[in-house]
């Protein structure tokens, strides 16, 4: 049975439909690209295939998500509040334990967050936010990760780096991505959306950057 | 051609035209027999401030600190527990609307019944309207909240969890200046309950009024103004705890301890408070039920009646001062309309305005011109329009200004005001239900307002005519309120400069 499975689903916001009749499935271990411009329907899409499995998936929303005024720390253990008691995670808000510290400090250590891991996050910069939304997703540790745009605001090398961490720890991933080569590169298939309809689905071997160009037509 | 004139200008019209109204039925009567003579003697006294009488001085400080800060730590502790489930739950609601709409010292006058004139007395005067005023604006606060991290949580996180981890920090800074505000607002009631016992500020400068001591009255002033205007620097959050702890010892030192009776406690409940007429009357007897209607007549024709009339008189006349005074005053804060040293001025002046309870200043003006209303308007107009002219001044100084602007007069009436109008009347609307608890109030100095009554059925032992009293005041109060939020949301009226 696939993981995902979305069929004929049509989205509105205020009357406006945002995804016409999409139907898709995605099967476990499969590492997908949502490609389009900006507003063809891809944020809209991931988070329905979201709430198909909220337990099991791991969420970079668009605009990261963060509580600003809590450290990076809070930020990323907030990915699995779950795990523990609440007077445990109460406890661990003021004082923060050694023992999730520990836990948490080499996935700082791949996002090159280290030396922020004290800092609230509304201090950082776009990039180290999006990169501490990352962790956060990472933490959590869910079987999938969906991921909005999750390296827009970080340079291309760091975004190598961050997709990389990504594709190590989770088999399976959604990614909405802007990035046309990042896209190619990372995942095996390309599914493309255009005024909220999949337009193409195809595996990234048999797709080149030119056969993605006509999607962005248009774009400033 | 005529100009169609907004709804706003034509509900200021409207509310100009009631107080107008109003002035032809209030006593604005000085019936002291020489008020200048008294004047420049106070004048000297203010002008020649005595800190000589340091333990009074000291005592009186600690002590209405102390009161304060256990109250409004109780009030902010219970109003933040009941504020997750304030839009959730009705009865929360009402209880919260009710227990804010009783004055501070009407709830002291209640509980110096149950407990004497003793701390308790104090603390839950303070205590327990504070949790109904916490709890409405925590909740409003806590709506505000940012809540795209949510999404984000794994299910079953818990909602203690997600709350504190998700919700809360996002608005922690806005609950913690709302907090501090509060404080300030604390130390103004803890002030103000020495004029019915407490051993806080208002008890000294009692004294020291009647004694004529007006040197002592103006040192008190000034220390609690400077105490209040460096609230943010002696109370800090972290060492907050290091206060709530301290304060009943300072309290005990001071004002000794509560002598818990439950037999007072029981008798307030099972006696005192039930209508006299059925006190010790069978419950199916029809002459006690017939007895019973003739006394709520009595109290509501008799005192019940004038009593609103003259506290929804009083109330109208200083919405009104409120309004004109706060238009009057916010330039003098404003840079636009004065150089630095004019605004210095502008601010003490404006902060020993708002500092000063209403309930003070109506006191001394009391002594210049005997009670009417007199001294009563002009205490409630300067105090609220000393705060919403502070308000709206700050506002006026952030507004984008354009270099060719005209300047002075012209600038006032064409630029500033009628871009803060909106703005100003929110604000007063809000005040509306703040300067009517207090007009209830200022009756227990002599004015004819629902408090007079009160305060009179309190002192002829007759708790039950003043429970029942009481009660109709706060229903008056929650009346206004409703009032006032209606008018705000059909004239769309925000008081926060980016809302729409």
């Amino acid at each position: 049975m696939a993981l995902f499975d979305l069929r004929d689903e049509t989205v509105r916001y205020d009357g406006k439909a945002v995804l016409k009749g999409v139907s898709l499935k995605i099967e476990r271990g499969e590492k997908v690209a949502l490609v389009g411009r900006s507003g063809a329907g891809k944020s809209t899409l991931l988070t329905l295939l979201h709430s198909q499995h909220p337990e099991k998936a791991a969420l970079v929303p668009h605009d990261g998500g963060l509580v600003k005024t809590l450290s990076v720390f809070h930020n990323i253990y907030m990915g699995r509040l779950e795990a523990n008691p609440t007077w445990y995670n109460l406890v661990n808000l003021a004082w923060p334990m050694r023992r999730e510290i520990e836990a948490i400090q080499p996935i700082v250590a791949d996002l090159g967050l280290a030396d922020k891991l004290m800092q609230p996050a509304g201090e950082l910069s776009g990039g180290q936010q999006q990169r501490t939304a990352v962790a956060r997703a990472l933490y959590h540790d869910g079987e999938v990760l969906l991921g909005d745009e999750p390296v827009s605001a970080v340079d291309e090398h760091q975004a190598r780096a961050v997709l990389d961490t990504i594709a190590a720890a989770h088999d399976t991933m959604v990614l909405a991505m802007h990035d046309v080569d990042l896209a190619l590169a990372y995942c095996g298939r390309i599914v493309g959306i255009q005024d909220g309809r999949i337009v193409f689905d195809e595996p990234a071997a048999d797709l080149t950057r030119q056969d993605l160009a006509p999607l962005y037509i248009g774009e400033a | 051609m005529l100009v169609r004139r907004s709804a706003t200008v034509n509900a200021s019209f409207g509310f100009v035209g009631i107080a107008l109204f109003c002035l032809i039925f209030a006593d604005l009567e000085v019936t002291t027999l020489d008020p200048w003579t008294e004047l420049g003697r106070m004048a000297w006294g203010f002008a020649t401030p005595d800190f000589l009488a340091v333990d009074q001085l000291a005592d009186a400080l600690l002590q209405t600190v102390a009161f304060a800060v256990l109250g409004v730590a109780a009030g902010s502790v219970f109003g933040f527990v009941l504020a997750p489930v304030f839009q959730h739950f009705g009865p929360v609601r009402w209880v919260c609307a009710f227990i804010r709409a009783i004055h501070e010292l009407f709830w002291a006058l209640i509980f110096i019944q149950m407990f004497g004139p003793s701390p308790l007395a104090g603390i839950l005067a303070i205590a327990i309207p504070y949790t109904g005023i916490c709890a409405k604006v925590y909740a409003e606060i806590l709506e505000e909240a940012d809540l795209r991290a949510l999404k984000t949580l794994p299910p079953g996180a818990g909602r203690i969890s997600t709350f504190f981890y998700a919700k809360l920090p996002d608005v922690w800074v806005h609950l913690k200046d709302y907090t501090f505000y509060r404080l300030e607002c604390g130390l103004r009631s803890s002030a103000v309950l020495g004029f019915v016992g407490l051993p806080t500020l208002g008890f000294y400068l009692e004294s020291f009024f009647k004694q004529g001591h007006y040197s002592e009255v103006s040192a008190l002033l000034i220390l609690f103004f400077v105490l209040i205007a460096t609230i943010r620097l002696w109370m800090r959050p972290r060492i907050a705890w290091v206060y709530v702890a301290a304060s009943p010892f300072a309290i005990a030192a001071g004002a000794g301890t509560t002598t818990f009776e439950w037999v007072n406690v029981q008798r307030f409940f099972t006696e005192d408070i039930v209508p006299a007429p059925l006190r010790n009357a069978e419950i199916l007897d029809p002459g006690a039920w017939l007895n019973f209607g003739d006394w709520t007549w009595a109290l509501l024709s008799h005192q019940a009646l004038p009593g609103i009339v003259a506290t929804i008189l009083l109330t109208q006349i200083a919405l009104v001062g409120t309004g004109i005074l706060a238009l009057a005053f916010f330039p003098m804060i404003s840079d636009r309309f004065f150089g630095r040293a004019g605004r210095t001025v502008g601010h003490v002046f404006l902060v020993i305005a708002r500092s000063t309870p209403e309930y003070v200043l109506a006191y001394i003006f009391l002594q210049l011109w005997g009670p009417s209303m007199l001294p009563a308007i002009v205490a409630l107009s300067l105090h609220n329009g000393a705060i919403i002219g502070h308000l709206i001044g700050r506002h006026v100084n952030e507004l984008e200004r354009r270099p060719d602007a005209p300047k002075g007069v012209n600038l006032y009436a064409y630029e500033v005001v009628p871009r803060v109008y909106g703005q100003f009347l929110a604000f007063l609307f809000y005040r509306w239900e703040v300067i009517m608890r207090e007009t209830a109030i200022l009756g227990i100095l002599g004015i004819h307002t629902l408090g007079f009554h009160i305060d009179s059925a309190i002192a002829d032992i007759r708790i039950d005519r003043a429970m029942l009293l009481i009660v109709i005041t706060a229903l008056l109060n929650i009346a206004i309120d409703i009032c006032s939020r209606n008018l705000r949301r059909r004239l769309r009226l925000r008081s926060t400069p980016d809302a729409a």
